[in-house]
């Protein structure tokens, strides 16, 4: 166990596991045929059913069901040929019904598993169950000082609750945890897994024990919409239960909720305030049943998943562990850098992917997905650098002004001026200059002071202002010193 | 004016298309009778609909084209079915002001067939009674009197109470009912008529307003048997809008009528000769035996032996049903609301004044039997009981065709009597509980009279969509009756 939280009396570990509810993407929600477009004008994608009327019926979307099914099999779990619907009763005023319709006792997904990196190597986290329900509106306190506003747009939508066994014991690991999971879910096309927006979201069970003992008191952490707040939160939450259990105090279980702004948990309710939603089978739904032809067939047509993916980018593309992962972590990129290594040295392929072009996107706060910038436009600038037309740092160095002009990337190095020297005497003359400005060093060098080398390369590219072709520059220098 | 009283649905179509009077006159004959009326029998009126309704059909009939199966027969809705534009208030305040924007199936089918809508018939809150005493709209007046105290108002029977007493008063030709414990066929029998509940899944519950949605079941309350096989035939179809809707095939009702009952088996269960039965019922009901005995039919004794779990199974099934279906009306979306500045007080003045005392109680005892440490001894026990009655049924038609019982134990009552007590008013259900309970189709059809010449009424129940051969067995009883 690598990760301890050290307190007065001794070292804790947590444990964790994690509630994911994932709105399945789809083009109608999960019991009308409503529009879940994103963004829509408000109560302008609401079915009878999402508006709780009278005489309203629910009717199960088939989609949603494949999709559940589709995810199931991407986590290795076992499929319920019967699943039943039950009704969650509570009051609340963006749940129309009175009610949500979600699955209790009988879920359509049972165990599975996933796996995630951890600093020890991989790990297996299981998976408890996943089961279908509505999402619930959304209630507006900010338009008006007196009312409330609801809009009914998320009523009804399509939510799979990915329930975790109690497996996760570092911050790290459940972050590492959500991004798998989230990889899985966007390959297999189940869900956006956009958390800014909500249709990927988590609640988190946290507790502490001291080593070897039994599971201690847990709290849940409600609702957390971003991988950093889930890991924020459980450092918060995990130390805060450690600092009262040190004072002797027990904990409460409770559901709790984190505040962004000062990175801390607050009570949300307490054991007693909570809700006896006494589930009952739904009647207005029949058992949902799956047989195996439906199972084999989506079986059948799941695509590549992130796991086998990565192994084969390991193989093929010969990447290191840590590169694999964040390639596959989406499918957008992964496509992106399967175009680009088709032709090209896989090495300078992935060095551009995760490291210039990563931390563009970063700047400019965008996915790529969503960046317009096609795979062509960056293979056309890595063919110069493999022509050796420019240099890597020069093509470091226009790369953002690159990605935002239109020109073509001969036409733009020209306009720049950029080009790399790869005259082999002009080379030769720069080298001899540097040579003879440092006798000295040269007699060490041959003397047998080697890393003198790379100050030598290092003054080149100086006086050629960072145009010299290096590997040119190794090769002439290499052969003049050792004359 | 002519007199249309006493004209049943098939001899009325045959004057319209003879046009020997018009569907115009004999829309306005019955509004002229409703106007007049002062039994309670209708919440909303239609008139200007209703009169629009006649004078289409009256121009089919002169074209003589696009005729339709109910062709300007003039009907009456139960305030249940919601209906697009007009006020629809399951008889509750609640719903006082609600205009439905949409149309229920069984409505629907009806229009399309081109039945004449006069009005929405008044019932008990929510369907909860069998008296029709506990509608916010004030209870309805049976047209029979007893002839001993021909002072004294007689309750119509409940819920459909409406419905009942405007066929039976002449209101209407024929009136839609449904039917959760016997809401259809108690109100027949005390009204004197025909009342038909269909095999669950028969006619469609979308936009029905639910009160207990495993058992709810439209079905038609006429004076003739054939015009429940025409009323049934119309409302009945497959509807992928309600998910518990049947697919199986629907029959030609009126092939009841040459479907003979010579060598069909009648069963009659022991254990209906309830506690509390009314000896003249009794009476009656053996005349009925000796009846099916003189044509030809094999009496058998058969044993339903869960008999009598059914009234309380039903009495924690319907209203745990209700307690989820009834939450909806919390004030947030529609209906009635009673301000107030705190959400929490908002719910409960709504529902406390928005309610009345049978619909509160019966939710109390719904929540109360689904609530955490009560829901295995309540609730799931009685699905359990529900099974043994559903398979009790399924034996006992190994060895009958049919199964011949009283209706209800006892005739129609006086207003204001059965008050007190909650449990003496649920009594009234007994015998019609248990097929409501297992989805089979029943028919209540007026074998008798009592010494006080209030009608007593006989159900049999079918087969799990074997309505034919419940009509033809009510036929005989028609047919053969002493009156």
């Amino acid at each position: 166990m690598s990760y301890l939280i050290d307190g007065k009396t001794g070292e804790w570990e947590l444990v964790m596991g994690l509630e994911v509810h994932a709105q399945i993407k789809s083009n109608s929600k999960l019991f009308s045929k409503a529009s879940t477009f994103w963004g829509g004008k408000p109560n302008s994608q609401v079915e009878l059913v999402d508006s709780g009327m009278p005489g309203a019926l629910p009717v199960i979307n088939e989609y949603c069901v494949d999709q559940a099914i589709k995810t199931g099999l991407s986590l290795n779990a076992k499929i319920n040929k019967k699943s039943i619907f039950d009704r969650k009763n509570y009051f609340y005023p963006d749940l129309p019904q009175g009610y949500q319709i979600s699955q209790f006792e009988h879920p359509i997904v049972g165990n599975g598993f996933l796996v995630i990196e951890t600093e020890d190597g991989q790990k297996r986290i299981g998976i408890t169950r996943i089961h279908l329900e509505q999402d619930a509106g959304k209630s507006i306190h900010d338009q008006d000082h007196q009312n409330s506003f609801i809009d009914l747009n998320r009523s009804g939508c399509a939510l799979m609750e990915i329930v975790s066994e109690p497996d996760l014991n570092s911050p790290q690991e459940a972050a590492q945890y959500v991004k798998k999971l989230r990889a899985i879910l966007r390959c297999i096309g189940s869900c956006d897994g956009n958390m800014e927006r909500g249709n990927l979201r988590a609640d988190v069970n946290v507790s502490v024990r001291k080593p070897g003992q039994e599971l201690g008191t847990r709290c849940e952490i409600k609702n957390v919409n971003s991988i950093k707040f889930i890991q924020q939160a459980i450092e918060y939450e995990s130390r805060r239960q450690v600092e009262l259990l040190e004072n002797g105090q027990n904990i409460s279980q409770e559901t709790r909720l984190f505040d962004p702004n000062n990175g801390e948990t607050r009570t949300m309710r307490g054991k007693e305030e909570s809700h006896d939603y006494r589930y009952f089978p739904d009647p207005d739904l029949p058992p949902l049943l799956i047989n195996d032809d439906r199972i084999e067939k989506i079986k059948s047509e799941l695509p590549e998943l992130p796991d086998e993916k990565k192994k084969r980018f390991k193989e093929q593309y010969k990447l290191k562990d840590y590169d694999a992962e964040i390639l596959v972590e989406d499918q957008f990129v992964s496509s992106f850098f399967e175009e680009l290594a088709e032709k090209r040295d896989s090495k300078i392929v992935v060095s551009w992917v995760t490291v210039e072009l990563f931390s563009y996107l970063k700047k400019k706060d965008i996915q790529l997905q969503d960046s317009k910038i096609k795979s062509k436009k960056i293979g056309n600038l890595l063919d110069l650098i493999i022509n050796g037309s420019i240099s890597n740092r020069q093509a470091k160095e226009i790369f953002e002004e690159y990605i935002e002009t239109d020109l073509e990337a001969s036409d733009f190095i020209k306009k720049k001026g950029v080009k790399q020297l790869s005259d082999k005497s002009e080379i030769e003359a720069l080298i001899k200059s540097v040579l003879q400005k440092n006798v000295e060093m040269v007699n060490d060098y041959k003397k047998g002071k080697d890393k003198l080398f790379g100050f030598f390369v290092g003054q080149v590219m100086k006086k050629s202002k960072g145009k010299a072709n290096p590997q040119l520059v190794n090769q002439v220098l290499k052969d003049l010193l050792s004359k | 004016m002519i007199d249309f009283k006493n004209l049943d649905i098939s001899t009325t179509k045959e004057c319209l298309l003879k046009k020997e009077f018009s569907s115009l006159e004999l829309t306005k004959f019955f509004i002229d009778r409703i106007e007049k009326s002062d039994l309670n029998c209708f919440i909303t009126n239609t008139f200007e609909n209703a009169i629009e309704m006649a004078k289409e059909s009256d121009k089919k009939i002169s074209r003589n084209r696009e005729i339709r199966d109910l062709e300007g027969i003039p009907i009456g809705m139960k305030d249940l079915f919601c209906t697009k534009g007009v006020r629809t208030t399951a008889g509750s305040k609640i719903l006082e002001n609600f205009i439905p924007f949409y149309e229920s199936t069984v409505s629907n089918n009806l229009i399309n067939d081109g039945a004449v809508i006069l009005g929405k018939t008044n019932m008990d809150e929510f369907a909860m009674g069998s008296a029709n005493t506990t509608s916010f709209f004030g209870n309805v007046i049976n047209p029979l009197k007893s002839s001993e105290e021909d002072t004294k108002d007689l309750v119509p029977g409940g819920s459909s109470g409406g419905s009942a007493s405007s066929v039976a008063a002449n209101l209407c030709m024929a009136a839609t009912g449904s039917d959760t414990g016997g809401s259809i066929r108690q109100p027949a029998s005390f009204c004197g008529l025909v009342g038909l509940k269909p095999s669950y899944g028969r006619c469609s519950r979308f936009g029905m307003i639910a009160f207990a949605s495993s058992l709810d079941q439209a079905g038609p309350i006429t004076k003739t048997v054939k015009d429940a096989a025409l009323m049934l035939q119309s409302m009945s179809s497959y509807d992928e809008k309600d998910s518990t809707s049947s697919r199986k095939p629907i029959p030609q009702y009126l092939d009841f009528l040459n479907f003979d009952i010579k060598g069909k088996k009648i069963g009659l269960p022991t254990e209906y000769k309830v506690e509390g039965l009314n000896s003249d019922i009794v009476k009656v009901w053996d005349d009925t035996i000796n009846l099916f005995k003189k044509n030809g039919a094999e009496i058998v004794n058969i044993s339903l032996p869960h008999t009598s779990f059914a009234l309380p199974t039903y009495y924690i099934i319907a209203p745990a049903e209700a307690s989820a279906n009834l939450a909806r009306y919390d004030g947030v979306k529609y209906g009635f609301r009673e301000n107030s500045d705190d959400l929490e007080d908002m719910y409960e003045l709504t529902r406390a004044k928005g309610f009345g005392d049978e619909v509160k109680r019966r939710l109390m005892i719904g929540t109360y039997v689904l609530s955490a440490g009560y829901y295995d001894a309540y609730y799931l026990k009685a699905l359990k009981v529900r099974q043994l009655i559903s398979d009790d049924f399924k034996s006992a038609f190994e060895k009958c065709d049919v199964i011949l019982t009283p209706t209800t134990p006892n005739v129609a009552f006086p207003i204001g009597e059965k008050q007190k007590d909650p449990i003496e008013m649920y009594l009234n259900d007994v015998l019609t509980v248990p097929a409501s309970l297992a989805g089979l189709p029943a028919i209540s059809v007026t074998a008798g009279k009592n010494s006080m010449n209030l009608p007593i009424g006989m159900q049999v129940i079918g087969k799990p969509f074997d309505e034919i051969s419940i009509l033809a067995a009510g036929k005989l009883i028609e047919e053969y009756r002493g009156f």
